[in-house]
């Protein structure tokens, strides 16, 4: 063996090492690095270094870099490293160059040409080395150069060559598919290969080729079938067995690709039945890549044509993960649940006392990978529960990444599923109060379409009662200190639509609220738009329904406020809104028809009403307009000023520019614009000119782009009666908050966790009340598909996930039995595992002082863990370890140190020594850290 | 696919990193510091796995250092948690019982052995004795090498013999 320990690096090295070691703060160690980067600025830069210094410069390098500071000085030196004859210096060059330089690095060019000649070269290790560098530095440009020597090499005596050649040729498909089409028969030939090595490598390859295109690879079932077959009953050499399993590795990627391969494919699913069943019986559950295995068979059978014998023992691997007192296995088995509801939807119940217990676990990981499998069964009878937890997490976590995610699948599952408007406007709030930044704008696009659309049926009762909800709530929120940018456009939307249409709430209410917004987020010029052009809307509809208009004096300092604003946005809405309340009945009612938002516009665009006016201008000398394809390139600005100088009266324009773009794609009011210039009536006096023609074109794409946009479909409920809806409307915020409040002591309880059960799978307190709902989902869902013109993705999965929504009826009436009976059993476990951790932070204790040794007691204990045996730092583990009748993880952790017990380190009296060398050297300060010195595996 | 392996200490100090996705090297800090910043504080009866920003970390510690890979959403996180342990394993064979040390002061060896355990953010080989014996083939160099130090045209010819 090489290394054995041996420090053989220089003094200087090891002084840099152990400096950093000892650096006691951030600041410190940066000080050292400095200095050292420094040095080596110096050194590097020396003419004639001997090359074994140089190759110790560029590993200094290297450890500079990977404790965060740049190293690109000395790049250029790994590069001629790599130019350098001895295998020795190049190796290092190659390491260097492959852990410095990204892809697309300028460097790499110097690099190609080198690494050309390398893979001619004839001996395997620099064939090797450059095939390493190859497969992280070779971008799309630089393949074609050196394509042919590796496809050469796929026919190499050695087998290591043959294996790194085909992982090349992968990352080349992975970069450029186009660039390795015609060499795919190449990773077929391997597959055959008489090195397990190279048929598992060539693996990799196949399954991003079959993930591409299944149908291409039927015919290679068969083979992947028997090559699973052999090495499930062990054919492989011995060296591929890892902990006791034959090739575990490459049975994963086999049970992978055979999970796309019969995915739908009912005949190809049929020849793997056998041996998947096989695997599951061969699999050794107790040791952590037997589990591994296991977990990748429950996903084949979730993924090919359903076998119910599979199913069952998918179904058992599955109950023995959650009852697991491992964490990670209850992940995986949380994990594997999600995939096997799609087929089997009834397994869930069984399960559902461990799922909620994993909803409860303070570990984050497991929580998530819960709400996904909620997200997953959520239907029309479990969706108000199941929001409402991933609402509370929602708002519990800081993690935008995560939170983005939960908020958008909590509008998926409203849009989906509501059972009622209120608690969708409810929902919709308390996403858009909690994450309302975070979200897609699409979503509050949505939102408002909803609102302004209602529920696609031909309720017009249940639409306003939905419009005079969200008022109500939108005005009752907006007493909340600070809320997100989009979610007050939409307020703002909304109240300007429907503010004063129910007659609920009166005008001045409604103008002083928004007036408040304008005011307290002064500096955010969208939300101000919005406000005042929803002040706009509803002076327009109290003129139009014969009102006397009374401005509040705070609107008025606003409007004065933004007349003078430097956002030409803002000063072209409050123009408009003076002069819109300056106008008679007639003409505002023109302007700003009352709830209009949905209706289509008929846009004309060749503007064939202004033909007149046009004909009258061309009599009287005026240039006809040249299209802009005609002129393009010959005209430039200057000769478009004259035209337009000769065509209108005067020479500058005074009105106002269309709104900016970046304002104008935030929007969803486009309306007052747009029909400003639909009316005769218009309150600005649109410039007839052909560049007023492109502007309205510009605006219409915009315009176009916005309204083309599907809605969603929640479906509707049935018409509750009036006062039963405004009560619920009013308290529903306060009794939800209440749930809030009360959830945390609620499930401590073992009967609350039953009755959450009950509820989140399908549960006692909702008995079929809408047993059609799935249905009607998928119904109302696929009308507004053919209603609106681009359906958008939730639309187009709408229908599927509808299917498994409707629920057995006997799954109501689920599990109290199964509930009690499973509570207990876990008691004991988790008295073990106190047991066991009381002991363990003992047993810490002892290794840190590595006097007190009790080998026996720890013999006994671990006897009964399987897993998670090497975390324990204390030598005298082995000795309980090596006991055969222990686990196989345990078996095989000890075996390397048996065998070489006699070469170094595996007692503790070399382990010992080494500590002793350490501290000589004075690395570390062993009292910061007591088990730095401990071995890894110990 | 593996988009990368961190070898982190309990302190935070970082042992070794191997970048199969291209990070700049602004990025590569940040990683490092948001995912010592989780991994490091989580407790010890939790599961090795992390979720982060839409990838999945697998971690496991050895004595005091956190063997950590980042995997897609799909991957198999059980299997990585067993190329983690079977990295340890070969680490443990090849410096005999294999400490943090070995890795400060040797990192340039434990990359030479991922790179024949992992290739392109794949596992490109699972049997521990091919592994070693490849090393081994290139450690032979070296050793010659050593011995032969004073005369560099005997290197040479050994290197492309």
């Amino acid at each position: 063996m090489g290394s054995q320990g041996g420090f053989y690096q220089s003094k200087e090295f090891l002084d840099l090492v152990k400096s950093i070691g000892e650096a006691r703060s951030k600041a410190e160690e940066d000080r050292i690095v400095l200095s050292e980067i420094e040095t080596l600025k110096r050194r590097i830069s020396e003419p004639d270094i001997p090359k074994r210094k140089m190759k110790e410069y560029i590993l200094r390098l290297v450890y500079i870099e990977m404790l965060g500071h740049d190293a690109s000085f000395g790049y250029i030196h790994a590069v001629k490293m790599t130019h350098d004859d001895s295998l020795l210096v190049k190796r290092t060059g190659y390491l260097a160059v492959t852990l410095f330089l990204n892809e697309d690095h300028d460097l790499i060019i110097l690099i190609v040409n080198t690494i050309q000649k390398d893979l001619k070269s004839d001996n395997y290790l620099v064939v090797c080395a450059a095939l390493n560098a190859v497969c992280k530095l070779i971008n799309e440009e630089t393949i074609p150069a050196v394509l042919p020597q590796v496809v050469e090499l796929l026919g190499h005596p050695k087998e290591a060559v043959r294996k790194k050649a085909i992982m090349a040729l992968h990352r080349f498909y992975q970069k450029s598919p186009s660039s390795v089409s015609h060499l795919i028969s190449n990773f077929r030939k391997r597959l055959c290969d008489n090195d397990p090595g190279v048929m598992g490598a060539t693996l990799c390859p196949l399954f991003d080729l079959i993930a591409q295109d299944v149908n291409s690879y039927k015919d290679l079932v068969i083979s992947f079938v028997s090559i699973l077959k052999q090495v499930a009953e062990r054919r492989l050499s011995k060296a591929y067995d890892y902990h006791q399993m034959p090739a575990p590795f490459i049975q994963i990627k086999l049970l992978k690709i055979l999970a796309l391969l019969g995915s739908g494919d009912k005949q190809a699913s049929e020849t793997m039945y056998t041996v998947v069943g096989d695997i599951f019986k061969k699999c050794d559950s107790s040791s952590n890549i037997g589990n591994a295995v296991l977990y990748e068979c429950i996903c084949c059978v979730s993924s090919i044509y359903p076998n119910t014998k599979l199913l069952d023992s998918a179904a058992d691997a599955i109950s023995r993960f959650l009852k697991s007192d491992s964490h990670n296995l209850k992940y995986m088995g949380i994990d594997a649940l999600g995939r096997l509801i799609k087929i089997s939807p009834e397994i869930a119940e069984q399960h559902q006392l461990a799922v909620i217990d994993c909803l409860e676990d303070p570990d984050d990981t497991l929580k998530r990978k819960t709400f996904e499998l909620l997200y997953k069964m959520t239907k029309s009878t479990n969706v108000e529960v199941i929001v409402d937890r991933m609402i509370g997490y929602m708002i519990s976590i800081n993690d935008n990444h995560y939170k983005t995610e939960i908020a958008s699948r909590c509008v998926e599952l409203a849009e989906q599923f509501a059972p009622s408007n209120q608690w969708f406007i409810q929902t919709m709030n308390k996403v858009f109060e909690h994450a309302g930044d975070l979200v897609n704008i699409k979503i509050a696009h949505n939102l408002m379409r909803l609102i302004a659309e209602g529920f696609g049926e031909d309720d017009d009762n249940a639409d306003s009662k939905l419009r005079s909800s969200a008022v109500e709530s939108y005005l009752h929120i907006l007493g909340e200190p600070k809320l997100p940018s989009v979610f007050l456009q939409v307020i703002c939307w909304v109240l300007g639509e429907y503010g004063t249409a129910d007659g609920m709430f009166s005008a001045s209410d409604v103008t002083g609220k928004l007036c408040d917004v304008a005011e307290a987020y002064s500096s955010n010029e969208t939300v101000k738009a919005y406000a005042v052009t929803a002040l706009m809307k509803i002076y327009a509809f109290e003129i139009a329904a014969g009102r006397k208009v009374d401005m509040l004096p705070e609107c008025q300092s606003l409007m004065e406020e933004l007349l003078a604003s430097h956002s030409t946005d803002l000063q072209q809405r409050a123009y408009e809104l003076q002069a819109v309340i300056g106008l008679d009945v007639h003409a505002v009612e023109c302007i700003m028809p009352l709830d209009a938002s949905c209706e289509d516009i008929e846009v004309d665009k060749g503007l064939s009403f202004l033909d007149g006016y046009i004909q009258e201008a061309i009599e009287k000398g005026a240039q006809p307009y040249i299209p802009e394809s005609e002129r393009s390139g010959l005209i430039n600005m200057g000769n478009f000023r004259n035209q337009n100088h000769h065509e209108s009266l005067h020479g500058l324009r005074f009105e106002a520019y269309e709104l900016p773009k970046p304002a104008e794609s935030a929007e969803p009011e486009p309306m007052y614009p747009r029909e400003t210039y639909q009316t005769p009536v218009s309150p600005i006096p649109s410039n007839p000119s052909d560049a007023g023609s492109a502007e309205l074109k510009l605006r219409l794409d915009g315009v176009q782009q916005k309204w083309g946009r599907p809605t969603y479909t929640p479906e509707t409920s049935t018409s509750n009666s009036t006062s039963q809806k405004s009560v619920n409307g009013a308290s529903a915020v306060n009794s939800t908050r209440e749930a809030y409040a009360s959830r945390k002591p609620q499930v401590e309880i073992s009967h609350e966790k039953q009755k959450l059960a009950a509820s989140l799978f399908g549960g006692t307190s909702k008995p079929e009340k809408r047993p059609a709902t799935g249905h009607k989902v998928s119904k109302a869902s696929s009308h507004m598909v053919e209603k609106s013109h681009v359906p958008n993705s939730s639309m187009e999965v709408a229908p599927e996930k509808a299917a498994p929504a409707q629920p057995p009826p006997d799954l109501l009436d689920l599990g109290e039995p199964t509930a009690t009976s499973t509570a207990p059993s876990l008691d004991p476990f988790k008295q073990l595992e106190g047991l066991l951790d009381t002991t363990q932070d003992a047993l810490a204790a002892n290794s840190a002082t590595t006097a007190s040794r009790s080998p026996d007691v720890m013999a006994l204990l671990y006897a009964d863990t399987p897993i998670g045996i090497h975390n324990k730092d204390d030598a005298d583990l082995l000795s309980g370890l090596s006991n055969p009748s222990v686990t196989n993880m345990a078996g095989a952790t000890a075996r390397p140190r048996l065998s070489q017990s006699s070469s170094k380190g595996s007692n503790p009296k070399d382990s010992l020594e080494k500590d002793a060398l350490v501290r000589q050297m004075g690395v570390n300060p062993s009292s910061q850290n007591p088990n730095m010195f401990k071995d890894l595996l110990g | 696919m593996i988009h990368f392996v961190l070898l982190i200490s309990r302190q935070g100090k970082v042992r070794l990193t191997k970048w199969y996705s291209p990070y700049s090297q602004k990025e590569r800090t940040k990683v490092i510091r948001e995912l010592s910043g989780v991994i490091l504080t989580r407790g010890p009866k939790l599961c090795n796995f992390v979720d982060w920003r839409g990838f999945k970390v697998v971690y496991k510690r050895y004595a005091s250092l956190y063997f950590c890979m980042c995997i897609d959403q799909d991957d198999n996180e059980l299997e990585v948690l067993e190329i983690i342990h079977h990295f340890v394993e070969i680490l443990d064979r090849y410096f005999g019982s294999v400490c943090e040390l070995d890795l400060i002061f040797n990192f340039h060896k434990a990359y030479y052995i991922l790179d024949e355990l992992l290739l392109a953010g794949e596992l490109q080989e699972s049997s521990k004795k091919t592994i070693a014996r490849l090393i081994a083939a290139q450690d032979s160099l070296v050793e010659t090498a050593k011995e032969q130090a004073s005369s560099i045209s005997n290197i040479i010819a050994q290197a492309t013999k």
